[in-house]
């Protein structure tokens, strides 16, 4: 996936967190990234780290917290650990379970100066 | 730029090009919020360039943000959605991989549709306006977006797009978006559904290879079925690995070439068609 429109997307709600809450540099960016996002944390760093240049973000350390997969069968009730999002019911095995989490992929929360 | 497709959302560029104006290029960054340098940032002695931490001794605070990487797009989408639910268009995301046939189904389905619904399409490629003329060689209006380096299009571009189109209560808006069976799916462009194609060339395990776009489609169109004769492909299991990933992914098999399945694909579209046009206002669903 284009990890660089997302870090773009990150650069873009950090500098409207800067004006609103008075911020000039931002020290560490704490990022939730699910199992099932489908996005590539290496890939994501390399891209904010460029997508950060001049920004008031320039030089943060990016934080990635895993977050697992976790999902329900509609069928038979069970939940489940989830390795991909087509992963069926390891009980009944009839249907894919439903994601419940590891689908996040959102700024948490920032430490700033 | 994106360590998996080499993709850039700068210097992408939109071609208006309809009837009444000569042929025209808007050119613009896409994101130019993306590189503004917090406003105050002189003010506190920040180096303009290689600011670190090192032997800083400021007090940092924590702020909380809670906020989706994709919030912005999510919302230009959801703008774009409204303003097609209030003029009655049913808009299509036709995603898939370079090759698949997309352009070629696109002009069989525009010329079969001709004097029964109205159809403007917007293109998506990196480079050249040559999907865009093979739609006007229809007579259809059509905008070309092209992304630059970018691998998708966004909800933004389509937004800009909008504007130079006709868009016709009860018609159609086919918005073919770059080949790629990896990025768009996340991307919300405001369509009423994703429409995956996927040709009968490209073997059976593409669904499982690409699992986020076949979850993302509500529709999947089989192509180049007339192809089925030379190849040692078997698409039922094609089929099953798709009904796998989504098990309520309606599926046609079609030929752009022959024919086959067209119109049942066709009859999908007016449906979809009509149902918008009698829901003024009130939005066509949106994709799960």
């Amino acid at each position: 996936m284009h990890e660089l429109s997302l870090a773009e997307n990150a650069i873009a709600i950090i500098e409207d967190a800067a004006r609103r809450e008075c911020f000039a540099r931002v020290r560490i960016v704490r990022v939730e990234l699910g199992a099932l996002s489908c996005v590539e944390p290496e890939a994501l760093r390399f891209a904010f780290a460029s997508a950060s240049l001049g920004s008031c973000a320039e030089g943060a350390r990016l934080e990635i917290l895993a977050v697992a997969g976790e999902g329900l069968c509609e069928a038979c009730g069970a939940r489940a650990p989830m390795e991909t999002v087509y992963d069926l019911c390891p009980r009944c095995g009839i249907r894919p379970l439903k994601v419940l989490c590891g689908a996040e992929m959102r700024i948490r929360d920032l430490d700033v100066e | 730029m994106c360590t998996t497709c080499g993709c850039g959302n700068e210097g992408a560029t939109i071609d208006h090009h309809h009837a009444s104006h000569p042929y025209r290029r808007l050119r613009r960054a896409v994101m130019p919020a993306a590189h503004v340098a917090a406003p105050d940032a002189g003010d506190r002695g920040i180096r303009a360039e290689g600011a670190s931490a090192s032997g800083d001794a400021a007090p940092s605070r924590r702020v909380r943000i809670e906020q989706d990487l994709l919030a912005r797009n999510d919302a230009a989408a959801a703008s774009n959605r409204r303003r097609l639910a209030a003029a009655g268009v049913f808009a299509l995301n036709l995603v898939s991989s370079p090759g698949s046939g997309k352009t070629s189904l696109l002009v069989r389905t525009i010329e079969r549709l001709a004097g029964r619904l109205p159809v403007a399409v917007i293109e998506g490629d990196q480079q050249t306006s040559r999907d865009a003329e093979r739609i006007r060689a229809t007579g259809a209006p059509a905008t070309q977006i092209n992304t630059g380096k970018g691998c998708h299009l966004d909800a933004r571009m389509v937004g800009e797009a909008l504007a130079g189109l006709p868009l016709a209560r009860g018609g159609l808006l086919l918005v073919e978006n770059v080949g790629n069976l990896v990025c768009p799916a996340a991307f919300d462009l405001g369509e009423a559904h994703k429409v995956v194609i996927l040709s009968v060339t490209e073997g059976e395990d593409k669904p499982l290879k690409y699992p986020d776009m076949f979850r993302a489609a509500d529709l999947m169109l089989l192509n180049k079925c007339d192809l089925l004769p030379y190849l040692d492909v078997d698409i039922a299991l094609a089929e099953a690995h798709a009904r796998r990933v989504n098990p309520a992914l309606r599926m046609i098999r079609v030929s752009a070439t022959s024919g086959e399945g067209m119109d049942e694909w066709l009859a999908w579209l007016e449906a979809g068609a009509q149902a918008a046009a009698d829901a003024p206002g009130r939005g066509v669903a949106a994709p799960a």
